[in-house]
């Protein structure tokens, strides 16, 4: 069961989910503050984080910048609906998903799993790595490599990308996408792919020229090319 | 039959100046004609009749008289016309005479004729001749005196004045009155315009004011101009906006007040809630080892907790419509899967509720919020009609662009009239017996929000057969 880092400064949330999760087979440690919970970072080494936006000090947003300096760790954002402009900010500053309060611990523990979920891959037999132009996509070692240069992807940039192109040239709407990369009922937030394939071309593309990895379909989605 | 448009003040202004010089123009002109052109042919007349008769009486005639003696006394008129030269004819029994030798029986008339014989002081005509020139025909009868008595001598003179110098100068003042009134009457157009002008300004900026007003721009004011009836108005209406200002003032605070507090109320509620909801599970899953007392108080407080979780929830959507500050956030959708997965999410799909879609039709909606539309919509019409439930969808063209037809239709009884109205306010209850409806009581009100957000709207009836039938109807492509 994964190690699980939650960062919230709410006494009452901060225990309930502690308690929920730890009821369920996690091992969680908490944190009340952002100083807290990067320090937890390099000692308890968690495999997920869960990180409220709201926090006093350095808030949310700022947390999730610093730890994505450093590590590709899931984070999953504890917000708020309302709080729209929160998990933009959030989503950009490189969170996979986000949970909105209230929310059961069966909800939380299912978007746990979803990001830590590895994406089954859906044509096999194909060669372990394959090159898409200056893109170098190693499908069992799950790294990504531009001009040998090995890229640092966040769980949900990885996952977009593995999935969209392992089927090159096709498109696949938002909806689709919310399903298959991030696990989430129908519904979820399309934001969540915006964000993520910004985030994802920001490493992947060239910045002085239109995208040529992740298309943009005007009216129906995203797909991989073609080159 | 299409009616004429309503005139314009300015209009009605300018034509009512118009129109009162016109008529003083003409009257002026008219009374001036006519006095004068009765002066100048009075005049000519009473020279002519006075200076006739006196002619007349200086003649010595002797009875009875002959065509020469005839002819000689008018030949004798002919040559002392006074004020114009004139025409003389004489009448003797049947004898006839001229002074003229190219008119020889004139233009007298029998009517002349007539008045003479009637009038021993003499008559006369206006006539004119075959050229439409006007002559003053005179007749006088000669009388000698008898006794103190003046006889007829039954002879009767007639002369024929040409009017013509008359006439033209009658003529000259016709032609003055009607070059003095056509300036006149464009003259009064400058008075007009500026009458008009200093009524309609005020109207105008009234007008535009009231429109600003109306826009919600309550700090609208107009200029004051003067001491008039229209700056009275204007100041009134400074005044009623004022009023009116100060007091939408006060309520939208008061609005602004309640809302925020609804709103942090439910901020609030939301952190403790965000806790209990975390540990309801383990509430229910330690009940089985407790004692049946302990057991319901814990389920009791977990499924009390769901709900209050679920109503703060929509309290908050709520409190963010009303505070504006709802998104939308458009992705262009295949509304039959959005449908499809509607439906499949809440385990609808099962048969009860039924579907009419075209296929391939494409929306740009939020899909989020088009969930908890048709989420609402359908659970309502399964929790309080009845299965099956039809979902038809449709488009058309719209004023603006495509519309989106969305028709959802249960088998149940419908909506009671008097509950029609109310359908989709806050916390209503349709039935007073239940103190709580089964969702939070939002449901409804916050489906017609979101609705409202695409630029949609939403109606509520009762189908031809029975069932209760809600209309959506938006733009298939929404604007954020």
């Amino acid at each position: 069961m994964p190690r699980v880092l939650l960062i919230e400064d709410d006494p009452s949330v901060r225990e309930g989910v502690g308690l929920g999760l730890r009821r369920r087979g996690h091992e969680v440690s908490a944190a009340e503050t952002g100083e807290a919970g990067l320090a937890l970072m390099r000692s308890f080494r968690p495999e997920l984080v869960l990180l409220d936006l709201m926090l006093p000090g350095i808030n949310g947003v700022q947390v999730c910048r610093r730890i994505r300096d450093t590590s590709e760790v899931p984070i999953i954002m504890l917000t708020a609906r309302g709080d729209d402009f929160d998990i933009v900010v959030g989503l950009e500053a490189g969170a996979d998903d986000y949970i909105v309060k209230p929310a059961r611990t069966e909800v939380i523990e299912a978007r746990i799993k979803a990001v830590l979920r590895r994406l089954s891959d859906p044509a096999g037999g194909r060669p372990e790595v394959a090159h898409h132009g200056e893109l170098a996509i190693d499908r069992s070692g799950l790294t990504v490599a531009k001009n040998g240069e090995r890229l640092a992807l966040a769980p949900s940039e990885l996952k977009l990308l593995l999935h969209l192109s392992a089927s090159p040239e096709q498109v696949f709407s938002r909806q689709q996408l919310l399903e298959y990369v991030w696990d989430h009922s129908y519904h979820a937030d399309a934001r969540l792919v915006d964000a993520c394939v910004r985030r994802l071309r920001h490493k992947i593309e060239d910045p002085d020229r239109s995208p040529r990895y992740i298309q943009t379909v005007r009216g129906f989605g995203y797909r991989f090319g073609p080159l | 039959m299409r009616r004429i448009a309503p005139l314009g003040l300015r209009t009605r202004l300018i034509a009512a100046f118009l129109l009162v010089a016109a008529i003083c123009a003409v009257t002026t002109a008219a009374l001036t004609y006519q006095k004068a052109r009765n002066a100048i042919l009075k005049q000519t007349q009473d020279t002519a009749v006075s200076s006739l008769r006196e002619q007349i009486e200086q003649q010595t005639t002797r009875l009875p008289m002959t065509q020469d003696q005839l002819q000689a006394v008018v030949t004798e008129l002919g040559k002392r016309g006074k004020p114009h030269p004139w025409t003389v004819f004489g009448e003797y029994g049947s004898l006839r005479a001229s002074s003229s030798s190219a008119a020889p029986f004139g233009p007298v008339t029998d009517t002349l004729r007539r008045k003479v014989r009637e009038n021993r002081y003499g008559a006369f005509q206006r006539v004119e001749n075959g050229s439409g020139d006007p002559y003053l025909t005179i007749g006088i009868a000669a009388v000698f005196p008898h006794g103190g008595v003046a006889e007829p001598t039954g002879a009767v003179y007639f002369a024929s004045v040409p009017l013509t110098d008359e006439s033209r100068t009658v003529q000259a003042m016709v032609d003055a009155a009607k070059q003095g009134a056509v300036p006149a009457i464009a003259l009064a157009v400058i008075p007009a315009l500026l009458a008009a002008r200093s009524v309609l300004r005020p109207v105008r900026d009234m007008r535009r004011a009231a429109q600003r007003l109306g826009l919600g721009r309550l700090d609208t004011r107009i200029e004051v101009r003067g001491a008039d009836e229209l700056a009275g108005l204007a100041r009134t209406f400074n005044e009623t906006a004022r009023a009116l200002e100060h007091s939408v003032a006060e309520l939208r605070e008061a609005e602004v007040r309640a809302r925020r507090f609804a709103s942090d109320v439910s901020h609030e509620l939301r952190t403790p809630l965000a806790g209990m909801l975390a540990v309801t599970e383990v509430l229910d899953e330690d009940a089985e080892q407790l004692d049946p007392d302990t057991a319901k108080a814990l389920r009791l407080v977990s499924a009390e907790t769901g709900k209050l979780a679920v109503l703060v929830e929509d309290l908050m959507e709520i409190s963010r419509f009303d505070a504006r500050a709802a998104e939308l956030n458009l992705d262009d959708v295949d509304l039959a899967v959005a449908v499809g997965k509607t439906l499949e999410r809440r385990h609808w799909d099962d048969g009860r509720v039924r579907t009419d879609l075209p296929p391939g039709v494409r929306a740009r909606l939020d899909p989020r919020r088009f969930d908890v539309v048709l989420a609402n919509l359908v659970g309502n019409a399964l929790r309080h009609g009845g299965a099956p439930v039809l979902i038809t969808v449709r488009t058309g063209p719209g004023e603006d662009g495509e519309r989106l037809l969305v028709e959802v239709a249960d088998s149940g009884p419908g909506i009671a009239p008097e509950v029609l109205p109310h359908i989709f306010d806050r916390f209503f209850k349709a039935d007073a017996a239940r103190t709580r409806s089964a969702g939070s009581g939002l449901g409804l009100a916050i489906t017609l929000e979101n609705v409202r957000l695409h630029g949609g709207t939403l109606r509520a009836a009762n189908g031809p057969f029975g069932g209760a039938v809600f209309t959506l109807d938006m733009p298939l492509e929404a604007h954020a």
